[in-house]
């Protein structure tokens, strides 16, 4: 075995951890794949500076494993050349920190975590270095089923689905981290306690996407806030591949929250998006009429202290949502979209007061929503656009803690 | 007779005993640790030519999984005095100290010659703690195999049925690819050896007969009362075309894409036990399938084949797209065309 073990020392725990230092070399991806499946719970696998070039997808599956670089313009798997593997690094086991690499030109997702315990992705970088393309893979940081989810100091570049993805996890922070020149900036979706802050989201199709699908193992995505995040100039076109739910956002979108519950999205800077700033929006495809165990609507979604500032200059004309909002808004696009759209009884007899949509202190905000019944009977004008309707006392949501290991807190 | 006497008896008796009944390596299963080699093992009184010892059985399966062509010699071995017992529509459940074989390889020249290149020989052993994969590459000598944990590719070609040469850049899977699709509810378990995938009559050295039945008769498994069904042979073009595609789908998909496999983050459960249209595909739009999708909107679009991302995932060799995700660099045309008929006969 050509790794070589040179340094051991000794965890605050007494367990003799080993740190399986990886140079770059010809047959990286064997050397590196090795590494990480010879390792022991505890180890550290750390690759030196330079490039890797990668043919075969990696995977990791041993617990208390940290895999390091020495930064991520240093340490840097390059998989330009992959021939196999739907992603570049695949991790299925718990407690996991990533941090200090970057992995760029994957042919598939870059990083995915499925069923992991505990996930740390800190000061990652993931990149299609060619700009936005289709051909890009989907995903920049993937973790999906997971509980313990951590993303910190990371930046996401050119992903075709979305450069940060959080999907049907559970327990997650997303911070100080930059997604730009994705088709989605940062995704939460069908998933459970978020706190997504002090992030960059730029030069996206869409900023910030908080979503629910139906017809999923987790689904009824719930509890999760988005405060603190310059999310400004999202003016990509969509280069999603056709087909996937993403393809559907507008260019120029700041943040859209889509059948999610209990969404709080307090003190952004959103500005500089094209067709708006904020959309709240139902899940109004075909497939949610007979799905099961899922509520299609936005509900019990907080608003409130953001600065809002320069949308609608651009909207996005080829995307249903935008001609639709563009065409009942006129000349003044606004910077908060509510579709209106909810179960027939609450349109009627209107909405458990929990459950209702809250407009407090954003600043220099204007606002638009659909009132469904009289747009569907065509009647003329089927909007509001008083937002002092939508006032009422702002719940705050409770911080998403996470819990490190401790050898990880230092 | 004195103690020492009757120690070197028993001593002698057990030595023969070993030699007639045990020429497996049971230590070797059970070990921790791997040995170097396949021969380590004893599974085979001829391993280059893929011979295997009394007690352990060669067997197929109605319809296999598809390993870019490659040939598949399989086998079962089972320790001396234990059974197999039958599980509803599942693996047989296996004592510890079994052990499943399975030989990849390709022929070496045309149709008409039989000799053939061994490529990897993988292992699942049942394990104290359960099953374990492991995988042994052989050599070019071709007269051993070694221990593989991280991978490898082997550049080779096939020959095809018209006898033309097809280069194919083959990947022995690591360890933690083992474990992604013979993964079930956290632990790793075989894939192939379902009753219903074994029911059907072999041709033995002692003539043909019911594989379940020749299981039984060799004491691999306990004698069986009830019915058991018997997949649809995906190439039989006797038996209905859903029974063959559904059959298909199960061994080539069902493992990952079910409820307790790994790819059950989908939604899309292509195991033969699954009756929800939707979940089977019928008008499912991806989650998160990214270029897999292809531009099109369900998985399955009855009536077309060529608007479902079921079928152009079968057809990409492009590693984000293709499906399966792993153990495959090329395509497989007949499993294209029996998915491909069957889509576009559905209404």
């Amino acid at each position: 075995m050509r790794i070589l073990i040179i340094i051991t020392f000794i965890f605050s725990f007494d367990v003799l951890a080993d740190v399986i230092i990886v140079p770059p070399s010809d047959n990286a991806q064997e050397r590196i794949q090795e590494a990480l499946i010879l390792a022991n719970p505890g180890d550290e696998v750390h690759l030196t500076s330079g490039t890797y070039s990668i043919e075969d997808g990696l995977s990791l599956d041993i617990d208390n494993i940290i895999l390091s670089g020495e930064g991520h313009e240093n340490t840097i798997l390059d998989f330009t050349n992959q021939m196999t593997g739907a992603q570049g690094l695949l991790v299925t086991s718990n407690e996991v920190m990533l941090k200090d690499f970057a992995i760029i030109n994957t042919k598939g997702d870059a990083i995915k975590a499925i069923g992991s315990d505990g996930i740390y992705f800190i000061n990652l970088r993931t990149e299609w270095t060619g700009g936005p393309k289709s051909s890009n893979g989907a995903y920049g940081l993937y973790p999906v089923q997971s509980k313990d989810v951590l993303i910190d100091g990371c930046i996401a570049i050119g992903a075709s689905d979305a450069g940060i993805y959080v999907g049907q996890s559970e327990n997650i922070i997303v911070r100080n981290s930059r997604a730009e020149f994705n088709v989605a900036g940062i995704e939460i979706e069908n998933s459970y306690y978020a706190d997504v802050y002090n992030n960059i989201a730029q030069h996206n199709t869409g900023g910030i996407l908080v979503f629910d699908l139906p017809d999923l193992p987790q689904q009824g995505g719930h509890h999760v806030r988005v405060f603190n995040n310059q999310i400004l100039d999202n003016d990509t076109d969509n280069f999603a591949p056709e087909g996937n739910i993403v393809g559907e956002v507008p260019r120029g979108t700041g943040i859209i929250i889509m059948a999610n519950s209990d969404v709080e999205i307090f003190d952004n800077d959103i500005s500089g998006n094209g067709t708006m700033n904020i959309a709240i929006v139902s899940y109004s495809y075909e497939e949610a009429i007979n799905a099961t165990d899922y509520y299609p609507h936005p509900r019990g979604i907080q608003v409130h202290d953001n600065r809002l500032s320069n949308s609608g200059f651009n909207p996005d004309m080829d995307k249903e949502i935008a001609a639709i909002v563009k065409g009942l808004a006129k000349q003044t696009m606004p910077d908060i979209f509510w579709d209106g759209v909810l179960p027939l009884s609450q349109m009627i007899f209107g909405q458990p007061n929990e459950d209702r949509l809250v407009l407090m202190d954003n600043v220099d905000s204007s606002f638009m929503a659909i009132k469904p019944i009289q747009y569907m009977l065509s009647i003329p004008n089927p909007v509001t656009r008083d937002s002092i309707d939508f006032r009422g006392n702002i719940k705050p949501l409770d911080a998403v803690t996470i819990d490190l290991p401790s050898r990880y807190n230092d | 007779m004195t103690k020492k006497v009757a120690t070197k008896i028993c001593i002698v008796f057990l030595f023969l005993s070993c030699n007639i009944y045990a020429s497996v390596n049971e230590e070797a299963i059970l070990s921790d640790d791997y040995p170097n080699t396949l021969s380590e093992f004893g599974f085979f009184s001829d391993q280059a030519k893929q011979i295997p010892e009394v007690d352990v059985l060669s067997y197929s399966l109605i319809t296999p999984l598809f390993s870019d062509y490659a040939n598949k010699n399989r086998f079962v071995y089972v320790p001396q005095g234990r059974t197999a017992e039958y599980q509803n529509n599942d693996v047989f459940k296996f004592p510890i100290g079994s052990v499943l074989i399975k030989t990849f390889s390709y022929k070496k020249m045309n149709v008409n010659n039989s000799e053939k290149q061994l490529i990897e020989t993988r292992l699942l052993l049942n394990k104290k703690n359960g099953w374990d994969a492991v995988t042994y590459v052989w050599n070019e000598d071709q007269d051993e195999a070694f221990l593989n944990i991280a991978g490898k590719t082997i550049l080779t070609e096939y020959f095809d049925e018209s006898g033309m040469p097809i280069n194919i850049r083959y990947r022995v899977p690591n360890k933690n690819q083992c474990k992604e699709c013979h993964l079930k509810n956290d632990s790793l378990v075989p894939i192939g050896p379902k009753p219903r995938n074994l029911n059907r009559m072999v041709h033995y050295s002692d003539g043909p007969m019911n594989q379940l039945l020749k299981w039984e008769t060799m004491n691999l498994t306990a004698e069986n009362h009830e019915d058991i069904p018997a997949v649809a042979d995906f190439t039989n073009s006797n038996e209905s075309l859903d029974k063959r595609a559904r059959a298909y789908l199960d061994i080539n998909c069902g493992h990952c894409h079910s409820k307790t496999g790994s790819a059950n983050t989908t939604g899309l459960y292509l195991n033969l036990n699954e009756s929800n249209k939707k979940s089977i595909g019928i008008f499912k739009p991806p989650v998160a399938a990214g270029r897999g999708a292809g531009n099109f909107k369900y998985s399955i679009v009855p009536g077309n084949p060529d608007q479902s991302i079921l079928l152009y995932r079968m057809i990409s060799d492009e590693p984000d797209i293709m499906m399966p995700e792993s153990g495959r660099a090329i395509a497989h045309q007949e499993g294209i065309d029996l998915i491909r008929e069957w889509i576009t006969a559905m209404e």
